[in-house]
């Protein structure tokens, strides 16, 4: 084989198998048909090949060479745009839109994705060019693990509370306790939402996220996750029955109103709860002296 | 849907025509005789703008487009 073969091959193999299982761990929160499950193995194995490639330059006193790291960052940053655009394309056809936000969470995810697999590359062909295959694929499955446990997010869960309550229904307008979200025009809609609707409220835990579930991205993205996992009775040109979020502009609290196909309690609260912070709706007004003591 | 869009507007009132008084303007105004004409007619133009209907409170209905 020709020279540093083994390391090649090694380090490529290693980093695109942690990207490959990054993509089944997450099939809930991006659905991938086999299209897309090709496109971003494929853009996997190109991001390993480039992090696998790093040592063998170097080692050739090919010092120029390093600058295709910039070319691989380049091709990444299209990931982004490529992944935003066929979402973007198909938020028209959703009954709930995701929202640019999730959106935009969604496409740096898969940039970083890639990133990922070519840091895994670089490391393992690092540790194998020092010891051996072992502990080069031990150090490259480490090494991709802990940086996956760190690109994680929050869920809701952890910023805020979730409770479920009865609506409340005063004349044509429906809402929860004192926050009015809906006036239906209809009485046979009224009907629907008083006997099949649930209120939800998400109480959040302190100001930080407070903040956070006031950024209407953050909202859309609950509403979406939460109308698929539980299923939703919605159609187009049936707005009356649209879910919607609103704030309760004296304590911070979301209200939600919701016509669910799974009326069951227990999963609602759940469903929400596992549902993730958007990267780009965290606001932590606690972090700063000021906002720490205008919370006080 | 709701939450992004800045164009809502007004399509058409509809209103019993005892209530005449109460509306007037540019948008198509719809009179019924009575309540279930009041009611059939604003869900079928609902339905047919893919608009929504609104009940104002005090016996006028209108059709929004979100």
């Amino acid at each position: 084989m020709f020279k540093h073969g083994e390391l090649l091959v090694v380090s490529i193999l290693v980093g695109s198998i942690a990207r490959a299982l990054i993509l089944r761990i997450d099939y809930r929160q991006f659905p991938s048909y086999p299209h897309s499950y090709l496109i971003h193995l494929t853009l996997g194995a190109i991001a390993s090949t480039l992090g696998a490639l790093f040592i063998p330059a170097l080692l050739a006193k090919e010092y120029i060479a390093v600058t295709f790291l910039t070319i691989g960052a380049q091709q990444f940053r299209d990931v982004r745009s490529l992944e935003r655009d066929s979402l973007n394309s198909i938020e028209k056809t959703e009954l709930i839109p995701r929202g640019t936000a999730y959106i935009e969470g969604i496409a740096k995810l898969f940039e970083a994705r890639n990133y990922l697999a070519l840091l895994t590359a670089l490391i393992t062909s690092l540790i194998y060019y020092y010891s051996d295959l072992l502990w080069a694929v031990i150090g490259g499955v480490v090494f991709a693990y802990t940086l996956h446990y760190f690109m994680q997010g929050i869920t809701i869960a952890e910023i805020a509370e979730v409770k479920i309550v009865p609506l409340n229904i005063k004349g044509m307008n429906i809402g929860i306790e004192q926050t009015i979200i809906l006036n239906v025009g209809e009485k046979s809609a009224l009907k629907k939402w008083q006997e099949e609707g649930i209120g939800i409220k998400i109480v959040p835990k302190d100001e930080n996220a407070r903040a956070t579930l006031a950024n209407l991205g953050q909202r859309q993205a609950i509403i979406h996750d939460l109308s698929i996992l539980m299923g939703i009775k919605l159609d187009q040109g049936m707005q009356q029955f649209t879910p919607l979020a609103r704030l309760d502009l004296d304590n911070g609290t979301l209200n939600l109103i919701i016509i669910p196909q799974e009326p069951d309690p227990v999963f609602i609260q759940k469903a929400i709860k596992q549902i993730p912070v958007l990267e780009s709706s965290q606001r932590k007004p606690l972090k700063s002296k000021y906002g720490q003591k205008a919370a006080d | 849907m709701e939450q992004f869009s800045n164009n809502n507007s007004i399509l058409a009132v509809i209103v019993q025509k005892e209530n005449k008084a109460k509306v007037a303007g540019g948008v198509p105004i719809f009179y019924t005789e009575d309540e279930r004409e009041l009611e059939e007619i604003s869900m079928l133009l609902a339905r047919l703008t893919l608009g929504m209907v609104h009940d104002l409170g005090n016996g006028v209905k209108i059709i929004m487009k979100h």
